[in-house]
């Protein structure tokens, strides 16, 4: 028995140092953090937690889908799959968020759970639940040979993009009026008004940046699922929101960090560990949820007391 | 509060079951499947209301009582030559006890609510935004380990060969047991206290109430209740591990939401008017007749007609189709009688 498990710890421990796996891991760690960007961005303007981020996405991969099918070319398809997603993404912030945003953090919360499960059925209505197949980026999936590893494309291409992505938001909250509003009113949205910060400009303009990521998520997405279906991204969401309220929901920087390690952890558990042991990783990551928010309110990645109102 | 108001707000909600089970009863066979449907939304949205309307706290949790209490009395209830088929990795103990009927609702209510108080003694220190995810997590986690852990129930196979008890006569007054627990909850002194903690956490507490004390035990009544609800649907239909996750937890809490979170006539109405909405709808998918008009709606509709009514309730009418209050014939007294 103790034999069988030490080398079954060793082919774990192999696994999970190859080079491959920690390319493709960290590359699934670029593309959650991301997605926990574009949820902590809104959580830290509107204190809310957006259910609904996982369907933007899925939209964005049915309309990569729309276009393929129709045999457009790749780049007419992304760029309807960001005029959809940031096309929605603003209409839920005008229609939902908005009308909401004097209400408590649950009853938002419970709004944006309807937003999630209508965007779903509505897919569902119109595209079925087999769902559709974006193709015409597929050749990014194919290996390139670094040395004698053979690495995805898209693995490298997420961990640019996403590098260039939270670089260029850097500049944009600290370097920019509107980044200075958004981090004014991140931190007190009342006195941030009081102070002549527009509130309806900061919010637009979170989602707006929100909507922006997630649509590079779903061509990044249906790059490595290319099966759309209604559900697409759901899991990944819910995953992601995890890593966030781990990490720290209240600051950016600590919601991005966790979303990378809750990415890059399945990544590499998903490659190295056999099914039959990994069946249970939910529970776990959902028990680690819940003991952070008992025990460390703030997040794993967050340093002082948070605020209790956040809580 | 005078007695016979006091008797009207019991008498509301059990009087609206009353009708439906007996509307039910004259229906054809298969329309009668909608009102056992309703009736076993009514306890499961009751039981909900038991903690998120008088706590106020949000929970996305309540589903795996469901779900538990459904295990529990779905595994008791199989009879023992049946179980190898579907469940061939029981406990010993699981695979060799069968109980009848009304012993299995009750194991699925003591399963339901002795979960939801071990879950609740430490979740229910934390409240709003961190409470409504807590309990998320604490539904990810059921799902999870009922999905795989075939000890103790199907797993992923469906729940075959469970006596299908849960009839009209049976949904009825399972859901009229929930409501008048929930009644009787409410109005002791212990729901009195929890709804103050509702309205003013501050001075609850400086009046000596235990915000705490208050929230795990209703917690743990909601469970019981949820659980046997759990048990009255797992005697209706053959359900698997998907029937118990996200979609019945968005549905029951948008019965509630547009019912009327803060009380028990608006969870019941809440209920009611979802599922029978969502009835109609069902049938609409299959062409609907109504007078000569064909009906005619594509599959799906159902939940996309039911998640922008709470959108919509959510944005307009945040305390839902009751207001969140008893019922009560005082707004229509002033009405005929304007003074």
């Amino acid at each position: 028995m103790s034999v069988f498990v030490t080398s079954g710890l060793t082919d774990f421990l192999r696994d999970a140092v190859d080079l491959q796996v920690q390319v493709d891991a960290i590359g699934l760690g670029a593309i959650f953090a991301l997605m926990a960007v574009g949820i902590g961005l809104v959580f830290g303007v509107l204190r809310l937690v957006n259910f609904a981020y996982g369907q933007l996405i899925m939209a964005g991969g049915f309309a990569l889908a729309f276009a393929s099918e129709r045999g457009w070319s790749v780049a007419v398809g992304i760029a309807l799959c960001f005029a959809v997603v940031i096309g929605l993404s603003l209409a839920m912030e005008r229609a939902v968020f908005r009308p909401l945003r004097t209400q408590s953090p649950a009853v938002m919360l419970i709004a944006t759970f309807a937003v999630a499960f209508l965007l779903q059925s509505i897919a569902l209505l119109w595209f079925g639940p087999l769902g559709k197949t974006a193709a015409s980026l597929a050749q990014l999936n194919r290996p390139v040979s670094i040395g004698d590893v053979d690495i995805r494309k898209i693995s490298i291409v997420a961990i640019v993009t996403a590098a260039v992505c939270l670089t260029l938001l850097l500049v944009l909250l600290n370097r920019t009026s509107i980044g200075l509003h958004m981090r004014a009113a991140a931190m007190d949205f009342q006195t941030a008004r009081l102070l002549g910060v527009r509130a309806n400009l900061v919010s637009a303009v979170a989602v707006l940046i929100s909507g922006l990521l997630a649509a590079v998520v779903a061509v990044m997405l249906t790059v490595q699922f290319p099966t759309v279906t209604p559900g697409f991204a759901l899991r990944e969401t819910i995953v992601v929101l995890a890593g966030v309220i781990v990490g720290g929901m209240t600051r950016l920087g600590s919601a991005t960090l966790g979303g990378f390690a809750i990415g890059y952890a399945s990544g590499v558990l998903g490659g190295a560990l056999p099914t039959a042991q990994s069946q249970y990783l939910p529970s776990l990551v959902f028990g680690v949820v819940i003991l952070v928010l008992l025990v460390r309110p703030g997040g794993l990645f967050t340093r002082g007391r948070p605020a209790v109102e956040r809580v | 509060m005078t007695a016979p108001r006091t008797l009207l707000q019991l008498a509301a909600p059990t009087g609206l079951v009353i009708a439906a089970t007996l509307i039910g009863a004259t229906v054809s066979r298969s329309t009668e499947i909608y009102f056992i449907n309703a009736l076993v939304a009514v306890s499961i949205v009751v039981a909900l209301y038991v903690f998120v309307g008088n706590s106020g706290v949000l929970s996305f949790g309540h589903i795996s009582f469901v779900a538990v209490g459904a295990w529990a009395a779905g595994v008791l209830s199989v009879p023992e030559q049946e179980k190898p088929a579907f469940m061939p990795y029981l406990f010993d103990f699981l695979r060799d006890t069968t109980v009848g009927n009304v012993p299995s609702l009750l194991a699925a209510g003591v399963v339901g609510g002795v979960f939801a108080l071990l879950v609740g003694l430490p979740l229910m220190r934390l409240s709003g935004l961190a409470a409504g995810i807590a309990t998320f997590a604490v539904l990810e986690i059921t799902n999870n380990i009922l999905r795989y852990y075939e000890k103790i129930g199907p797993g992923l196979n469906t729940f075959s060969s469970v006596p299908e008890t849960t009839d009209l006569a049976q949904a009825g007054v399972g859901a009229l047991v929930v409501i008048v627990a929930a009644f009787a909850y409410q109005r002791s002194r212990f729901g009195r206290q929890l709804r103050a903690t509702r309205e003013d956490p501050a001075a609850a507490r400086a009046v000596g109430v235990s915000v705490y004390r208050q929230r795990l035990g209703a917690f743990a009544l909601s469970g019981f209740l949820a659980g046997l609800a759990g048990g009255l649907y797992v005697h209706f239909l053959p359900i698997n591990v998907d029937a118990v996750y996200l979609d019945l937890t968005f549905i029951t809490l948008a019965m509630l939401v547009i019912g009327g979170t803060t009380s028990l006539w608006g969870a019941v109405v809440g209920a009611l008017a979802v599922s029978g909405l969502d009835s109609l709808l069902a049938n609409a998918e299959n062409g609907l007749d109504v007078l000569r008009w064909t009906i005619e709606v594509p599959a799906g509709t159902r939940i996309v007609v039911v998640s922008a009514l709470m959108a919509i309730v959510l944005i307009l009418r945040p305390s839902g189709l009751t207001g969140g209050r008893e019922f009560s014939l005082d707004p229509l007294w002033r009405r005929l009688r304007p003074s």
